[in-house]
C-alpha cells in the first residue's frame, strides 16, 4: 500500500484514540492528573489499571472523538505539562515497580506561544533523558499517529510496537513537502520518502513489533497486544534493573551506531 | 554613475539581478568590511576578529564556525579532535540527498555538522562537542548523534567533564525516523555520563532549535547562552503558521529563556572563557596532564 495512503488512515477520525484502547485493553482504570508544576493536559491521559492481573502504569495521548472533545484535548498534541504529567507517573511507577504502557497518537508536541514559554524542549528532553533509566519495564504502542518529538517523549522504551496502519515519522508528510521542496502537493511523494509506515521501521528496526489490524477489526487488536503486553513485561520484569536499563540503552544505541556507518 | 538609469526597466533578468546586487552591497571588498545584521554598521573584519566576532557598535554576536569556537574557548594546542573522518550516506536513499551533502561538505570543509575531542580550557581536561551551522544548518543525522554519543561514553569512561556547544535546526528529515532516533541515543549518552557524577555544561547559540533543543541541549547541568541567541522547540515561523499571530519581540530569544527559567545564564563571548573556566574550577576538575591535552 503507498505510504500516503497510511497517513490518512492513521489520521482517520473513526480510528480508535487513547481511550477506547484504555478501555479495551485494561480493567479497573483510574485517571490521576495534573504534572504537580502548572497544569493538567487533556491532550495526555494517564492512570493506574490492570492488564489481567498486572497493575500497570498507562499512558496514552489522546485526539478526542467528536469536534468538542478535540478542541478540550487540543487535537492530541500536547503542552509541556502534558510531558511533566506522564512523567511524574512513569516516576511513581518507578517507585512502586509497575510497567509502562505507552500509547502514541500524536501529530506532534503542540507549536505555540504557551508550550515554548513553559518549555516544550526542556520537557520532551527530560523525559527523553529519565525514561532511559527507568528502573520498570516499558512498553510503547504507537496506535495511530506518531509525530517527530513529541512522540518520541513516550517512546523510550523496551520494546516499541506499532499498529498496522500507523505512522511513525520524523516530520509529517506535509511539512516535509513545504520546507524541502516548497511544495505542498509534493505530500504523497514525501510520505514515501520518510519511511514512515510500519513495514518501513520494521526494516529499519526501529519498532520491533507490528500488530496486524485485519481489515480495521480492531478486537483482535486488543486481544493481542492484551497478551502480547503481558508476556513482554512478564520476561523483562524478571530482568534486574540494571540489565533492563543497560538492553534500553543498547536498543537505541544501535541507531548509526559507528560499525553501520562506515561499513 | 550610480544613477544612470535607475528608472530604466531593467532589459532581461541579468541586468535585473545585477542591479538588486549593486544597490545592497556597498562597493567594499565583503573580506575587508562586514555590516552588521542588527545595527546595520559596517566593522572592519579585522576589527570583528579582534572582538570575538561581536559587533563592536551594537554588541550583536556574529555567526561563527565550530573551528573559530574552538579557537575562541580551547587553550592553545590542546585540542585532540575524534572521529574526524566520519561522515553520512544516504541510507534511506532520500532524493537529492547525496547531492546536499557534497555541497555541505564543499561549504563548510567539515565532513558532518560536529567536532568532537578533548582539550584543555584553563588548563582543566574536558570532552566537547561543538556543532557546525555551515553544514546543513547543523542538522543531527546519524553521524552527528553518534559522534556526540561517542564523545559522551568517552568521557564517562575518562571521567572528563563534557562542554557542549549548540546551533542545529533540528533532526535531518533526510534521515527520517533514524534521525529521530538520535535524540533518544544521545539522551541515553547524557544520562549515563550524569549519573556517573560527572558535569556536562551547555552553551547554546544562534539558532539551536527542534530535536536538539529536545534532547541534549536542554540536558546540560548548567545551560548557558549566548546573547540574543534563538532557542526554540518549534521555530517561529511554524509557530506564527501554526496560531495564525505575530509573535512578540524577542520572544524565543535568550533572554527570554533567561526570564522563563530555562537557562542560568546569558555569556557574551568575551566573557565566554572565562566564565567556563570559572564553572569548571568549581566543579573542582583538575588541571594539569600533559602538553597536548591526551590523557
Amino acid at each position: 500500500m503507498e505510504a500516503y495512503k497510511r497517513v490518512a488512515l492513521a489520521r482517520k477520525k473513526t480510528r480508535p484514540t487513547g481511550q477506547d484502547f484504555i478501555d479495551n485493553l485494561f480493567t479497573d482504570f483510574i485517571e490521576l492528573h495534573g504534572d504537580r508544576c502548572f497544569g493538567d493536559d487533556p491532550a495526555m491521559i494517564t492512570g493506574l489499571g490492570m492488564l489481567m492481573d498486572m497493575p500497570v502504569t498507562v499512558i496514552a495521548q489522546e485526539r478526542g472523538k467528536t469536534t468538542k472533545s478535540r478542541v478540550k484535548r487540543n487535537f492530541g498534541s500536547s503542552h509541556p505539562e502534558g510531558y511533566r504529567k506522564a512523567l511524574r507517573q512513569m516516576k511513581l511507577a518507578e517507585k512502586f515497580n509497575r510497567p509502562i504502557v505507552c500509547l502514541i497518537d500524536t501529530s506532534g508536541a503542540f507549536c505555540g506561544i504557551g508550550a515554548e514559554e513553559r518549555g516544550q524542549g526542556h520537557a520532551i528532553a527530560n523525559n527523553l533523558m529519565e525514561m532511559m533509566g527507568l528502573k520498570v519495564p516499558i512498553l510503547s504502542i504507537v496506535i495511530g499517529e506518531g509525530g517527530s518529538g513529541g512522540a518520541l517523549a513516550l517512546g523510550v522504551a523496551d520494546e516499541v510496537w506499532m499498529l498496522e496502519n500507523a505512522i511513525y515519522s520524523v516530520i509529517s508528510p506535509e511539512g516535509c513537502a513545504s520546507i524541502l521542496w516548497k511544495d505542498a502537493s509534493k505530500t504523497k511523494e514525501a510520505a514515501n520518502c520518510l519511511k514512515l509506515t510500519a513495514q518501513n521501521l520494521l526494516e529499519l528496526q526501529v519498532v520491533d513489533k507490528i500488530i496486524s489490524e485485519n481489515h480495521r477489526d480492531f478486537k483482535n487488536v486488543y486481544r493481542e497486544l492484551k497478551i502480547g503486553l503481558y508476556k513482554c513485561f512478564q520476561k523483562n520484569q524478571a530482568l534486574d534493573h540494571q540489565q533492563l536499563t543497560e538492553y534500553r540503552y543498547q536498543r537505541f544505541r544501535k541507531y548509526g551506531a559507528i560499525e553501520t556507518i562506515t561499513e | 554613475m550610480l544613477n544612470k538609469g535607475l528608472f530604466k526597466k531593467p532589459k532581461n533578468e541579468l541586468e535585473a539581478q545585477h542591479r538588486i546586487k549593486r544597490k545592497t552591497d556597498p562597493a567594499i571588498p565583503s573580506e575587508l568590511c562586514r555590516s552588521c545584521p542588527s545595527c546595520k554598521q559596517l566593522s572592519f573584519t579585522s576589527d570583528l576578529e579582534n572582538n570575538f566576532h561581536v559587533c563592536p557598535k551594537c554588541g550583536h554576536h556574529f555567526r561563527i564556525n565550530a573551528r573559530q569556537r574552538l579557537n575562541m574557548i580551547i587553550d592553545q594546542d590542546t585540542f585532540v579532535e575524534q572521529y574526524h573522518e566520519l561522515s553520512s550516506t544516504n541510507r534511506l536513499e532520500f532524493p537529492g540527498y547525496d547531492e546536499k551533502l557534497a555541497q555541505a561538505t564543499l561549504f563548510s570543509h567539515e565532513n558532518e555538522g560536529v567536532i568532537i575531542g578533548t582539550g584543555k580550557i584553563g588548563s582543566h581536561k574536558v570532552a566537547l562537542f561543538v556543532m557546525e551551522a555551515t553544514f546543513m544548518m547543523g542538522s543531527m543525522g546519524q553521524v552527528v548523534g553518534e559522534k556526540i554519543t561517542l564523545i559522551f561514553e568517552y568521557a564517562l569512561k575518562h571521567r572528563l567533564p563534557m562542554i557542549g556547544y549548540t546551533v542545529s535546526g533540528g533532526a535531518r528529515m533526510q534521515e527520517g525516523m533514524l534521525a529521530l532516533m538520535q535524540m533518544a541515543k544521545t539522551s541515553g549518552a547524557v544520562k549515563r555520563h550524569s549519573d556517573a557524577g560527572l558535569l556536562y555544561l551547555t552553551v547554546l547559540t544562534d539558532p539551536t532549535t527542534g530535536g536538539v533543543t529536545a534532547s541534549f541541549a536542554m540536558e546540560g547541568d548548567i545551560i548557558l547562552a549566548e546573547p540574543e541567541a534563538l532557542i526554540a522547540f518549534a521555530g517561529p515561523r511554524v509557530i506564527e503558521q501554526t496560531i495564525r499571530q505575530r509573535l512578540p519581540k524577542g520572544f524565543q530569544r535568550a533572554e527570554f529563556l533567561l526570564e522563563k527559567g530555562f537557562v542560568d545564564a546569558i555569556v557574551p563571548r568575551s566573557i565566554q572563557k572565562e566564565t567556563v573556566k570559572r564553572l569548571l574550577t568549581l566543579h573542582g576538575i583538575p588541571k594539569g596532564g600533559d602538553q597536548n591535552g591526551s590523557i
